[in-house]
């Protein structure tokens, strides 16, 4: 069976279908990993995206169920160049996965055409149909969009860590990826999840010893949670990665706007702000804190992303707070800033030793 | 952190002559590197004794020393030149062991000479096996076990504890000679006792075995800074047991998870920061399949064949970034060359999948143990890059000029019985891949095919699509749907044509024209300009935009014997020499070691098959002036033809004068009418004519087959009885070609390059081979002037030559091979550059390839200041001499031979002959002069020539029969021309170090550079 890909600006691809025969809209991306289909497709904060796959093979091993990162696929459809069917474990295939989510595929793409395309013109809407484009872009996109959007499950749930004395954080969920829960239990810290529309009293009936502000999709400005945050900020050591980092941002007063094409990728160098170190990361974001709405606030910059300058890594000036931009818990990706997490932990050490 | 300011001038010491396991790569990452270095402002020194390198160019280092890389040679330049640093890294294990014996040796702390890059701390802790292991425990990483042992019982209770299977290695023998894995402790009973015996040591290593698991490389760069990242990771499709220089390998990793990924470089990025390396470093592991143990293999502190793979692979130069950060540069302050938009510290991406496959040297060492195993044996490589993995092996298949028929059908030339299979399967050897599709063709099930190789099912269900893909070619008519699904796996058209049985012009008309893709590190996330492309059939959009004013350079392929790195530097030089003229130049070329395929050295790289159909597509877009083949070997050459015919414009000699020297008739023609001798012979299409020939032209006789390189199955044979064998064996190598057979004339050999613009003839020197006639030129020594030829024989080589090139309107460069007997006799005319073209560049001083395309771009002797005839040769003689790798290649004979069997070559430069013998043939052999006292191991009785020099210089003389002497000889001799490497005499030189001669000529070079020193 065929399928069409057609782009905002008129552009429009052929290709062959796998995976559901649903017909989808959303904002097409593109990812540069070659490792870790199943975390990115997995991962809340591709919801809503027509993700492109720039590595052409794709399913060149199997499917792994505990490998996801939410409880579905996120991601709107995969676009790859060819896709290969290796079985995981339990046999599973990425056309089994995709089958099993009811997430379209298209095979069949010059996906480097593809990823030109969106670098040069930018992120850009699109939908994936199963006959040529009649109508109108935007009606169709608008009707496609309507049916077919999937906000992230949001969670309700406690991971306890068996450290002896672990901490414990609420994580404020805008879309996590399972990878920061399994993070921050593996460095001795218990989590409780609630979905961002919690209220302050809930959460310090919870009575935690830190805040993590999760992942997400979508614009940062459009989640109406600053007064909250306002609030949180001031009771107890907090950080934020992705998403959270951009919203700690603008509940500090600083800005984000949207990027050209974004980061989506495993090979992201960053470097901390006055070392010459620089380490490799896994990034997905397609929104960035604006540097120059940095002026006046209490934030100061600490880490950069080495080739063109993003701002990776925010602090408070006097709060006990730390952001990043890029994913510290990988899945997929290189671990080589794991360390946030134990950072964290000595965050909310250090603030008992104070009100000790 | 900023680059280093307190130095100045550096050395860098080259790896010297290319050896199995030590090739073209180190003449891409030491050029490289040295202008790397030179880009920073510093003052770079080079030693390097092999003259076939572009490191060795003037515009390369800023003062060059073709000199041998002995201690003493090197201690000498030290001496002179006083340098601030030394960079060792680069050149190999030649480079490093040279860092060491100098640190040793206590002569970079007596003339204050730094060691940048990676310390010798460092190299010690990767190199030894113990202090790794301890590194590795330290760091709990894990490294199977092992234990020496020197007795049989200590061999089972170690396996006992550590499980079974286990691998015997026996110390000390020749290519891990006896060593096996044992299953059982019945197996371990006969295995290990019978290492121990082999073992000059009675020493064994017992490893518990991890045979079968995948093997994983990943290239890691660290800065002094600590910034550590991963360039590529490669995948081996043979899994753990054969050498990775040996394996086909595959960029980027297919089958790893990104969990099992993630631990892997994690591990190996643990070890390079441990090991403080400071450039570009090689970490090699081991995956189990079935469970999440992994254990590291091997760590290389250097750059490597591995690094030149994974720059080529992903467009990341490790060698010049390497370079950089040893003067003290950061990764994340060098630009990224490949973007210029983005910088050295971030992790390379593919959008491509990558294939290499090793070349072998079995189709001339036919006697060498085919094998696989841990020892490397592969002289070259050559690589395949495709959007599909199908592709991208299917390409590097037709990038190996094995044998068309094997490239084509993809099966073994002879049908194996299903035993053979098993057994091809269970010890693999050069040809496995052909022998897994015949496996398919017989029918056998993946599973089955996986449990005799434990290769990944990914690989298989891949070699799978392929053959299934050919078969259904095969069956029923071919259709455009058909052709088209084939084509986008790699099929070439004319192996769709051959496996449907129709004409390749039907299927041409078939398939549209490929697109060319470009490779540049990030998988189009920043802007490039990367002029570095490959083709794929898969429909979308074509990069490449056609250069215009363009010249299309054929490069040479796979490093093999006879077709060198000799070829690789003449195609650099022709491409410089086409900008310098001021048109584009494009290079197509499939070797991922050499320097020629560096996205830097032309207007225009195209990594692809060279095959007259994948260098027509690039012809169709590209429209060039023409295409130049003279200095791509004979691969170049063989397109001729092929290329001519489909209207394309071959630039220099023509076609006509190619075939005047390359076919037999035609070439015969040429010298009778030119009244020029030629040894007596005739051609025979099969066994009889060669019967009724050989006594016409006179035993002995030489029988060869028609255009094939390097000598490959050609023999000198003294009477009948042994002519059935020889032209059987010339038969195979060149099925339906014409065997030559000629009266061996013995005489002294000389051969000359020459340059003409098609009226006149330049002639840069006459060069005299040390060995009598009946050795290969490429295995015997030259020198420079000759020493042996009166005045009157070296004018008739020049008219002689000149009067060949004036015949057959030579426009660029040729090359002439004399045997001056009773008379002068010319004996074979290349109509291209030759393998001596970099040494005779080096040492006249005339750079012939870039000369040579002058002429071919029409300019005249005149223009370019060339005299016509021969110039007086300059004061001094250069000797260049071959070099072999024995200790690699079990089974080989080492008498020399008409077939070629060197893989290298180093260059003597003396103020007489004796001087530069005595340096070429040191660095040659790894030997010392002969001094009072020493012990020459004999195969036979000196004559009494010999016997008086030997007994001048004051060496005993100890004659071999096969125990082993008290005394470490000097040298051993072993004049017995048949004998292999597992001969007594050969084996105990080659297990042990012992520089092995096999000619007297060597000898006496030797002793008389001793008697009459310069």
């Amino acid at each position: 069976m065929k399928k069409y890909l057609y782009l905002q600006d008129g552009t429009h691809f052929e290709g062959t279908a796998f995976g559901a025969t649903n017909e989808i809209a959303g904002e097409v991306v593109f990812n540069t990993s070659m490792v870790g289909y199943q975390e990115a497709l997995s991962d809340p904060s591709y919801a809503n995206q027509l993700l492109t796959f720039t590595y052409p093979l794709i399913g060149t091993y199997g499917v792994d169920m505990t490998r996801n990162q939410s409880t579905g696929v996120l991601a709107q459809c995969a676009i790859v160049h060819t896709l290969e069917n290796e079985p995981g474990p339990d046999g599973e295939t990425l056309n089994d996965y995709l089958l099993k989510y009811h997430v379209p595929g298209i095979q069949g793409v010059d996906t480097r055409q593809l990823t030109k395309h969106i670098r040069q013109s930018h992120t850009m809407q699109a939908v994936l149909l199963n006959q040529p484009l009649v109508d109108d872009f935007d009606t169709v996109y608008t009707k496609l969009f309507a049916q077919c959007q999937k906000p992230p499950q949001l969670g309700h749930a406690t991971y306890h860590s068996k450290a002896t004395h672990p901490k414990h954080v609420v994580m404020i969920d805008f879309g996590t990826k399972q990878g920061i829960i399994d993070s921050l239990v593996d460095n001795g810290i218990s989590v409780t999840v609630v979905p961002y529309t919690t209220d302050l009293a809930m959460i310090q009936n919870l009575y935690p010893d830190g805040i993590l502000l999760s992942n997400g999709p979508g614009d940062p400005a459009d989640y109406d949670v600053l007064p909250l945050i306002q609030k949180l900020e001031h009771l107890y050591p907090i950080a934020g990665i992705c998403l959270g980092h951009q919203i700690l941002a603008l509940a500090n007063g600083a800005k984000t706007v949207a990027m050209a094409y974004g980061h989506r990728g495993i090979n992201h160098p960053v470097h901390a702000i006055g070392s010459d170190h620089a380490i490799i990361t896994s990034q997905n974001h397609g929104y960035m804190v604006d540097p120059d709405s940095l002026a006046g606030t209490d934030l100061v910059v600490t880490a950069i992303e080495g080739d063109d300058g993003t701002i990776e890594g925010l602090a408070h000036q006097w709060l006990p707070m730390f952001t990043v931009q890029y994913h510290p818990e990988a899945n997929p990706g290189p671990k080589d800033a794991s360390g946030f997490f134990n950072q964290f932990k000595q965050l909310m050490e250090k603030k008992v030793a104070a009100h000790a | 952190m900023p680059k280093n300011l307190n130095i100045h001038k550096i050395v860098v010491i080259g790896s010297g002559p290319i050896i199995v396991g030590q090739a073209a790569e180190f003449d891409y990452s030491g050029s490289q590197a040295c202008l790397s270095l030179r880009e920073e402002g510093y003052s770079v020194v080079l030693i390097n004794s092999n003259p076939a390198t572009i490191m060795t160019d003037d515009d390369i280092a800023d003062k060059i020393y073709l000199e041998p890389l002995t201690l003493e040679s090197v201690t000498h330049i030290l001496e002179v030149e006083k340098p601030d640093a030394l960079l060792p890294t680069l050149g190999g294990q030649t480079g490093l062991n040279m860092a060491v014996a100098l640190d040793e040796a206590g002569v970079l702390k007596r003339l204050n000479i730094q060691l940048l890059g990676t310390g010798l701390d460092t190299i010690h802790q990767a190199e030894d096996r113990q202090a790794f292991k301890q590194l590795m425990e330290d760091l709990h990483q894990p490294v199977p076990q092992s234990l020496t042992v020197h007795d049989l019982g200590s061999a089972l209770k170690f396996a006992d504890a550590c499980g079974y299977p286990v691998i015997v290695r026996p110390a000390f023998t020749l290519g891990g000679t006896g060593g096996g894995i044992a299953h059982d402790e019945a197996e371990l009973k006969i295995i290990g006792q019978r290492g121990l015996e082999l073992s000059p040591n009675t020493e064994c290593l017992i490893e518990k075995s991890i045979a079968g698991y995948k093997e994983i490389e990943f290239e890691v760069m660290r800065d002094a800074a600590g910034t550590t990242i991963s360039v590529c990771c490669m995948e081996n499709v043979d899994p753990v047991g054969i050498h990775t220089g040996d394996s086909i390998v595959v960029a980027p990793n297919q089958t790893l998870d990104d969990p099992t990924f993630q631990k892997l470089r994690s591990a190996s990025l643990q070890i390079v920061d441990a090991l403080n390396i400071q450039g570009g470093c090689n970490v090699q592991l081991a995956q189990d399949p079935n469970s999440d143990q992994y254990y590291i293999i091997e760590v290389n502190p250097r750059v490597s064949r591995s690094s030149a793979l994974a720059s080529k692979a992903t467009g990341y130069p490790i060698a010049k970034i390497a370079a950089k950060i040893a003067v003290g540069l950061n990764l994340q302050e060098i630009q990224n060359p490949v973007t210029k938009t983005t910088f050295a510290a971030f992790e390379p991406t593919l959008d491509y999948v990558v294939a290499k496959i090793p070349r072998f040297p079995f189709d001339k060492f036919v006697s060498a143990e085919r094998q696989l195993g841990t020892q490397m044996k592969a002289t070259g490589e050559v690589m395949g890059i495709g959007t599909t993995f199908e592709e991208a092996l299917l390409k590097a298949v037709q990038s190996l000029e094995l044998d068309t028929k094997m490239q084509t059908t993809l099966l073994p030339k002879t049908t194996p019985t299903e035993s053979e299979l098993t057994e091809a399967l269970e010890h693999p050897t050069d040809v496995r891949l052909f022998y897994l599709f015949e496996a398919l063709r017989q029918g056998w099930s993946k599973q089955k095919i996986q449990a005799h190789t434990q290769i990944t099912m990914f690989f298989l269900n891949k070699l799978a699509h392929i053959f299934n893909t050919l078969t259904g070619l095969q069956t029923g008519q071919l259709t455009v749907a058909k052709a088209h699904a084939a084509n986008q796996l790699g099929f070439t058209a004319g192996m769709i044509a051959q496996a449907a049985g129709v004409s390749d012009s039907v299927v041409n008309a078939l398939l549209p024209a490929p697109v060319y893709k470009m490779v540049d590190t990030c998988a189009g996330e920043f802007a490039s300009e990367t002029p570095y492309f490959y083709s794929t059939a898969f429909p979308g959009e074509n990069e490449s935009k056609p250069l215009g004013n363009s010249i299309i350079v054929i490069g040479s392929g796979p490093i093999r014997i006879g077709q060198g790195v000799e070829f690789d530097y003449t195609t650099v030089h022709c491409v410089q020499a086409i900008q310098a003229a001021g048109y584009h130049a494009i290079i197509i070329n499939n070797n991922p070691e050499t320097v020629s395929t560096d996205f830097s050295i032309s207007d225009k790289l195209y990594f692809e098959p060279l095959t007259a159909e994948s260098v027509m597509h690039i012809v169709d877009l590209e429209k060039p002036l023409g295409v130049i083949v003279q200095f791509g070997g004979q691969t170049a050459i063989n397109l001729t033809a092929k290329l001519a015919k489909l209207g394309v414009k071959i630039l220099g000699t023509s076609l006509a004068g190619i075939n005047q020297t390359e076919n037999r008739h035609e070439f015969e023609t040429l010298l009778a009418d030119l009244h020029i001798n030629q040894p007596q012979g005739d051609t025979a299409m099969n066994l009889e004519e060669a019967r009724q020939i050989a006594p016409v032209v006179g035993y002995p006789v030489m029988v060869r087959p028609s255009y094939v390189l390097g000598g490959r199955a050609m023999a000198i044979v003294e009477d009948e009885s042994e002519l059935a064998e020889y032209v059987q064996k010339a038969i195979a190598a060149a099925p339906h070609q014409p065997i030559l057979i000629d009266h061996d004339v013995q005489g002294l050999e000389c051969e000359v390059d020459i340059l003409s613009d098609g009226q006149d003839v330049f002639i840069p020197g006459i060069m005299e081979h040390l060995e009598g006639s009946g050795i290969h030129s490429g295995d015997s020594i030259a020198i420079y002037p000759p020493q042996h030829l009166t005045a009157a024989q070296q004018a008739e080589i020049i008219q002689t030559a000149t009067a060949i090139g004036k015949a057959v309107h030579c426009v660029g460069m040729m090359n002439v091979q004399f045997i001056v007997a009773d008379q002068l006799y010319v004996i074979d005319v290349n109509p291209r550059a030759s393998r001596t073209v970099p040494f005779m560049s080096k040492v006249t001083g005339y750079p012939l390839a870039k000369l040579a395309t002058n002429l071919i771009l029409g300019k005249t002797l005149a223009d370019l200041n060339l005299p016509i005839g021969c110039p007086t040769p300059k004061p001094g003689v250069a000797i260049k001499a071959p070099v072999f790798s024995f200790t690699k290649l079990p089974g080989m004979v080492t008498g020399l031979a008409p077939e070629m069997k060197s893989t290298g070559e180093t260059i003597g430069l003396g103020r007489d002959y004796h001087e530069a013998l005595a340096k070429a043939l040191c660095d040659s052999y790894h030997c010392t002069l002969p001094k009072a006292g020493d012990v020459l191991l004999s195969s036979h009785q000196p004559n009494a020539e010999l016997a008086s020099e030997l007994a001048n210089v004051g060496v005993k003389l100890t004659l071999g029969d096969g125990q082993i002497p008290a005394q470490k000889p000097w040298a051993v001799l072993n004049l017995d021309e048949h004998q292999t490497t597992a001969s007594p005499l050969n084996y105990y030189a080659l297990s042990h170090q012992v520089p092995l001669l096999t000619s007297t000529a060597t000898l006496t070079g030797l002793l008389e550079a001793v008697l009459q020193p310069a």
